[in-house]
């Protein structure tokens, strides 16, 4: 084999790739870093070196606060409800001799194929005050007395609104991870237990949870990075932040800075930190969830 | 406690299934209704099978065209995305070379690299190359083009296709590259010959996923394509809003199941390899 001609081929392969890479994902990502130190239009040339001033006033920016304050309340209100339910449903499917288990488990995976943009649209559209499903089903049930509710026009309620449609479209994602790791755990773990007179509350406490543990870990970390996208695909098209930035996440109020406000330089502060708070955060979650790895 | 245990596990089961049945089949359900039955009770049984709301939401909405778009914005993404990915994950998980760890660990530090807020350097950066395109041509060329919309596509799936593939290549054993190369097949037939056939599944399970999401994608077509020309999500929002001005809710629900249908279908189609695929490639989503 000639050495020359190796060369070059590992070199033609790697060249487009590494190039479409470079352009689109390693160059905007630090340009983020570089503009989010400007006062900067954007549009305009002019464009003013401030240094962490930007920083220093999102600090300041209550509507930052706010955003800051809603995300992190999505992050833990959807990850715990979310987790709990498919590790339950996982379990239920894996574990107990249901009929239509296969039907079951294709209905709950939909939601993950579906766009954002139409879970946000059959959400709206669930959520309507007048024509809404849910509030006629519920004055079905309450009669004539019944006063619909804002669910997303309503400041103290818009943000379990987008929890709501957020939970929805994970569930299915999250069981199918659980499922293939519980399914790998050996039944004579179960059947010692059985025969130890074990109840099934305590053999998921003590088989089961331990031994998908890491399976768990995994996945946590990276539903945090994507629950902080998909906050702001929901919050962008169902309210666009509002009532009033009742519901402005991290992202919508970054993308209104730069787009709408025409602040470049501000908007892409608040990716920095976007950025910094994800990345402390998966290291936190690493910390505190290690635990000795269960061998079978 | 058996009897009741059981039980239980079906409601649970059963109000889990409803909550996404219901939703979803109301949708179809009511882009088939006529505008005037939208004001009764949302529950109600279509009347009949009202077509027109499609064939409105098709010529009058624009999601014809939408749909195309997305279509081949869609494709063209997968082919350019196969076309790079591959390559460059066969070459790094079957070659030593220097730089080689560098380039792994850049792309695994891709996967964590947030679309959203990078979409916003991307756009300016087109619009700058476009600035630069109009001094000398008079016109424009990167913003408001669908090749560049699927070139950004293929980009931003790059660090998971070719760590999804190259996981693969790792695993074949190297008696076939060592036969072909003493019948005399260089590296380039080699790979495309014997290694990329090979393959097959985990390139089904790459293009499974990144359909899914580049026909789903709606913040990057929404800013690069920020014209006429829109593809389906981001056409949806429009008639959205639109449709929601004039009260015209058949169409507004026609639009939804244009989108929606084919990853339906798709789903229906391949259900068994998208989930297995999923837990042999990993998180993502």
């Amino acid at each position: 084999m000639n050495n020359k001609s190796l060369k070059r081929f590992i070199i033609l392969c790697l060249s487009p790739a590494l190039i479409l890479f470079s352009v689109f994902m390693i160059y905007p990502t630090f340009s983020v870093f570089l503009m989010s130190l400007y006062k900067w239009g954007g549009l305009s040339s002019n464009k003013l070196f401030v240094g962490l001033n930007n920083f220093k006033i999102l600090m300041q920016d209550e509507n930052f606060i706010r955003s800051f304050q809603n995300t992190v309340f999505l992050i833990v209100v959807v990850t715990i409800v979310t987790l709990v339910i498919a590790i339950m449903f996982a379990a239920i499917l894996v574990k107990e001799n249901v009929k239509g288990q296969n039907f079951f488990r294709v209905i709950f995976y939909i939601p993950n194929i579906l766009s954002v943009v139409v879970i946000s649209s059959i959400f709206s559209a669930i959520y309507d005050p007048g024509q809404g499903l849910i509030n006629s089903f519920l004055s079905l049930i309450n009669g004539d007395g019944f006063k619909s509710i804002q669910f997303l026009g309503n400041q103290d309620i818009v943000i379990y609104s987008i929890a709501g449609a957020m939970i929805w479209q994970a569930i299915g994602y999250y069981m199918v991870i659980y499922m293939a790791g519980m399914s790998s755990i050996p039944n004579q773990l179960y059947e010692s237990a059985d025969i130890e007179g074990a109840s099934k509350v305590r053999q998921f406490f003590k088989i089961t949870l331990p031994l998908v543990w890491d399976t768990i870990r995994t996945s946590l970390i990276f539903f945090i990075i994507s629950s902080i996208n998909l906050s702001f695909l929901f919050v962008k098209i169902m309210t666009s932040g509002g009532p009033d930035g009742a519901s402005e996440v991290f992202l919508s109020y970054m993308y209104k800075q730069a787009y709408n406000n025409a602040s470049y330089g501000y908007g892409m502060s608040i990716g920095v930190i976007v950025f910094i708070f994800s990345f402390l955060l998966s290291g936190v979650i690493n910390k505190i969830t290690k635990r000795d790895t269960l061998q079978y | 406690m058996g009897k009741l245990y059981k039980a239980f596990i079906y409601v649970a089961l059963i109000s889990l299934a409803a909550s996404i049945i219901i939703p979803v089949g109301w949708v179809f359900m009511a882009s088939v209704k006529e505008n005037s039955e939208f004001y009764g009770n949302p529950w109600s049984l279509p009347e009949g099978f009202h077509f027109e709301n499609f064939i409105e939401a098709i010529h009058q909405a624009n999601m014809g065209e939408y749909f195309l778009n997305s279509v081949i914005a869609t494709s063209l993404g997968l082919v350019i995305l196969l076309a790079v990915s591959l390559p460059a994950a066969y070459v790094l998980a079957r070659f030593e070379f220097r730089g080689k760890t560098l380039i792994n660990r850049l792309l695994m530090a891709g996967l964590f690299v947030n679309v959203n807020y990078i979409v916003v350097p991307i756009f300016l950066m087109l619009l700058d190359w476009d600035k630069s395109l109009m001094n000398i041509m008079g016109e424009g060329f990167f913003l408001d083009n669908i090749v560049v919309l699927a070139l950004v596509y293929a980009s931003t799936a790059i660090p998971f296709t070719v760590y999804l593939l190259s996981n693969f290549f790792k695993t074949l054993p190297k008696a076939f590259e060592e036969a072909a190369f003493i019948d005399g097949a260089g590296y380039f037939t080699t790979m495309v010959k014997v290694m990329a056939p090979m393959a097959r599944p985990s390139i089904i399970t790459v293009i499974l996923f990144n359909f899914l999401a580049f026909w789903n994608e709606y913040i990057i077509a929404l800013t690069l394509m920020p014209n006429a020309s829109k593809t389906l999500p981001v056409g949806l929002i429009n008639l959205m809003q639109s449709q929601k001005a004039a009260a015209n809710y058949g169409q507004l629900y026609a639009g939804l199941v244009i989108v929606m249908l084919p990853t339906l279908i798709l789903y229906i189609l391949v259900q068994k390899k998208l989930t297995q695929g999923m837990t042999v490639g990993g998180v993502k989503g």
